[in-house]
């Protein structure tokens, strides 16, 4: 004790004190601070949020606010979910190249981890539907023939029996879904895009939508059978008078003209 | 010689194992039973004029054969039931599903039937293309003006056979109750009950009861199969033996005048084209079968009344009508009583019969507006009759603009338009295109008739250029040989119908209907000053290839 007393005016006793209470204070907090790894994610996430809002700030804010808050040229996105930004963006949608009836599908801007970090800073602003899990549109755990009765009560009277897409109005469509990734088509069913009503799992179960992406999957992809041919886009009689009245009578009638001018007369002239 | 039966000549009384060839053995047996030595001795040789265009009736002959032909395979595996089974066939994606056994018959007939496919798709492929033929057989008809008299009994045939096929499709489209021909009867029960007072009971009798109900497909089977095509080919027949009947219609040339038939007989020469002409078309529309999908009844599924889809239209031959309900404002009226006027429907379900009409019509229009009595057996080069050639046009123009009325959906999001913009060009277009087709078509004929006028009076433009000794340049023409001459010119020029004096020889006012006016007035636009360029006559010819170099 002595020995501490002598010292205790030494120039550096603070010093040594005030490390000693840091390491106390530091060494007490560590022991008992709650889920120490939840606090290293947590940075992940932040900071893909933080990536994500400067992402934001340069590509979607002079439309839909500094905050997410929506303006007058586009609408809030508090709320939308990850989801939501998932089919927007991957799909090319978002950002949109010019104001029309309706954003349409092209090449996605951004690469899968942006969008994620966007998806990250829109999931922050409030809370909506996630991005699913890959089981969840599996379109081989589906059921195709349940899937294509879904489809024909829920979506056929703006996509066509098999999902080539029609009109709305005013130029708005409901897109063709060929080779549309499962994903984006839950997605979508999940969010309701632009003039898609969405159907959240309260309306269309996890179950129904997975049979409805295997009845698209099996009819209108790359990989669909035509059991009877070149099947003219699918767009039913339209394109089918159009195909008779050109290609069907013109072959025809280039027959017909063969045909006729196969005689000793018309070899005269 | 009728007695001389002791001694019989081998020739006249072949006996048993006579060395008569066989074929003539065959002969000799059915003219004894048929007498068709006579009927082959007025036929055999029957002159048939040559052109391409005289083969568009045959095309829809043909593909009406081929229509029978697969419609009678696919009757054998075809059920029009509408009774309720669950399907088990071999297609997977409908696995399960509830369905009537119409449509589980028909996905039968597709995947589970050998060759089903393949028949179906040529019957559905030949029906679209035989009303296709309809319609270009028709166009050759009318703008040569060959329904002129003899004819006009004939044309109504043809244009029966028209109305008649458009039902035939209709019923045919209806019978695999599939998602498609569902909305299609659903279609048809909207424009019925759209029909004043009558509508309902109508649409109760019709369907046996509400909509769907279970009498639907097998009355239209009857009708598909049976009574529709069996008038068809009554009126196909009769068609036919008036064809040999009036003789084919020619364009004028050298040689042929309205009294003779120049061309080639019908044995062996027609005969032959005509045989290889048919397996022709079935070997295209075959082909067409073969590689090209055709109403995939198999992926739009069960008709049931809940359930309907876009790019919902009943084929091509009624496009228009379903352009008209498109572009037709949706006016409704509830008048005092409770009656609802549904004018949406109604006013396109009185233009759709009218727009046939027209056509069905016009041969007896045209001629008593001309009071031309004779018979026509030369065909018009249509730019000869401008006014007939300018109202086809424009009678197309209506129906084209109803046929993209009706499909504006598909050209909307194919062609990244508004449907409410394509909507409101065909609701004007309907009223202002025909007349501006009229025109234009009435013009370009008219500009044409002067061409042929100046091509005979000075002959064809060369492009040489040769310089006279004074220094003046001019185009060498040359004079159209002598049978081009002959067929620039050989078509009649009527005078237009007068109605005659005001006044009779007493000078009392003549009393004159409006409807004699109206014929006068309708006669003066076929064939009065305006309506075409006068023939060159062979004194203008003879003045101008006399003396003068050059014009």
């Amino acid at each position: 004790m002595k020995k501490l007393s002598a010292r205790r005016r030494h120039p550096l006793a603070a010093l040594v004190v005030l490390l000693l209470a840091l390491a106390a204070t530091g060494g007490l907090y560590a022991a008992f601070a709650p889920a120490g790894e939840a606090q290293a994610d947590n940075s992940a996430q932040s900071l893909a949020i933080e990536e994500g809002r400067q992402l934001y700030d340069v590509g979607c804010s002079s439309c839909h606010g500094s905050n997410g808050q929506g303006g007058s040229d586009g609408p809030s996105l508090v709320g939308v979910g990850a989801a939501s930004v998932d089919f927007q963006v991957a799909t090319g949608r978002m950002p949109l190249q010019q104001p029309g009836p309706q954003a349409p599908a092209k090449p996605a801007v951004y690469t899968q981890a942006e969008i994620d970090q966007l998806a990250a800073f829109i999931a922050s602003l409030g809370p909506g539907p996630a991005v699913p899990d890959p089981d969840v549109y599996d379109p081989a755990q589906g059921d195709v023939a349940r899937g294509g009765e879904l489809f024909r009560s829920n979506c056929s009277q703006c996509h066509n029996f098999t999902g080539e897409g029609g009109a709305l109005t005013h130029g708005k469509e409901a897109p063709n879904l060929y080779n549309v990734e499962p994903r984006h088509i839950y997605e979508a069913m999940l969010t309701g895009p632009q003039n898609m009503p969405s159907f959240p799992d309260t309306t269309l179960t996890e179950q129904d939508k997975r049979d409805i992406i295997a009845w698209l999957d099996e009819v209108n992809t790359s990989d669909s059978a035509q059991p009877g041919g070149f099947a003219l886009g699918g767009y039913g009689p339209v394109g089918e008078g159009l195909f008779a009245w050109t290609i069907g009578i013109g072959a025809l009638i280039a027959v017909a003209v063969w045909i006729g001018a196969r005689s000793t007369k018309a070899r005269k002239s | 010689m009728s007695t001389a039966t002791d001694a019989p000549k081998p020739a006249e009384a072949p006996r048993r194992g006579s060395k008569a060839p066989a074929g003539e053995r065959v002969a000799d047996w059915a003219d004894g039973r048929l007498g068709i030595y006579g009927l082959a001795k007025a036929n055999m040789r029957k002159i048939f004029p040559d052109h391409w265009s005289f083969l568009l009736g045959e095309i829809c002959l043909y593909s009406f054969i081929i229509i029978i032909l697969t419609g009678v395979y696919l009757t054998l595996f075809f059920v029009p039931s509408m009774a309720e089974v669950e399907y088990h066939g071999s297609f997977k994606p409908m696995q399960g599903i509830m369905m009537t056994e119409a449509y589980a018959s028909a996905l039968d007939i597709n995947f589970d039937v050998r060759g089903g496919l393949l028949v179906r798709q040529i019957h559905h492929w030949a029906a679209l293309i035989f009303v296709v033929g309809l319609f270009c057989h028709m166009f050759r008809v009318f703008f040569t003006g060959a329904f002129r008299k003899p004819r006009e009994i004939n044309w109504l045939f043809g244009f029966l056979l028209l109305v008649l096929a458009i039902f035939t499709g209709l019923t045919g489209y209806s019978l695999p109750d599939d998602g498609l021909s569902g909305i299609g009867i659903r279609f048809m029960e909207g424009a019925i009950l759209a029909v004043p007072i009558v509508g309902t009971y109508l649409q109760m009798f019709i369907f046996g009861g509400e909509f769907p109900g279970h009498d639907i497909i097998p009355r239209f089977f009857v009708a598909h199969v049976l009574l529709l095509p069996g008038i068809m080919l009554g009126l196909v027949v009769a068609h036919l033996i008036l064809v040999f009947y009036h003789k084919h219609t020619q364009f004028a040339g050298p040689g042929r005048t309205n009294t003779n038939v120049v061309g080639m007989p019908l044995l062996p020469v027609y005969i032959a084209k005509a045989g290889g002409f048919f397996f022709l078309v079935f070997g295209v529309i075959a082909a067409i079968a073969a590689t090209v999908t055709i109403n995939p009844i198999w992926v739009m599924g069960p008709y049931r009344p809940d359930q309907v889809s876009t790019d919902a239209q009943p084929d091509w031959y009624l496009g228009f009508s379903e352009g008209l309900v498109r572009m037709m404002p949706g006016l409704e009226w509830v008048i005092p009583g409770g009656y609802t006027l549904n004018f949406g429907l109604l006013v396109p379900l009185a233009v759709f019969p009218g727009l046939l009409v027209v056509i069905g019509a016009y041969p007896f229009f045209e001629s008593w507006g001309n009071r031309d009595p004779r018979e026509h057996h030369i065909a018009d080069r249509p730019r000869n009759a401008p006014t007939r050639t300018a109202f086809g046009m424009a009678w197309l123009t209506a129906f084209g603009v109803t046929m993209l009325a009706g499909g504006n959906d598909v050209w909307a999001i194919n062609f990244n338009l508004s449907i409410n913009a394509i909507t409101w060009f065909c609701r004007i277009g309907f009223f202002v295109l025909p007349p501006i087709a009229f025109i234009i078509t009435r013009r370009i004929c008219l500009g044409l008739q002067r061409r042929d006028r100046e091509k005979v009076l000075h002959g064809r433009e060369t492009g040489v250029i040769k310089r006279l000794p004074h220094g003046e340049f001019i185009e060498v023409h040359e004079p159209l040989p002598q049978e081009t001459l002959h067929t620039l010119t050989a078509h009649d020029q009527l005078t237009p119908y007068e109605i005659g004096p005001e006044t009779d020889e007493n000078g009392v006012r003549r009393k004159v209907g409006p409807l004699e006016r109206a014929r006068a007035r309708v006669s003066r636009g076929y064939y009065g000053e305006h309506g075409q360029i006068p023939k060159p006559s062979r004194e203008e010819y003879k003045e101008i290839t006399s003396g003068h170099e050059h014009h």
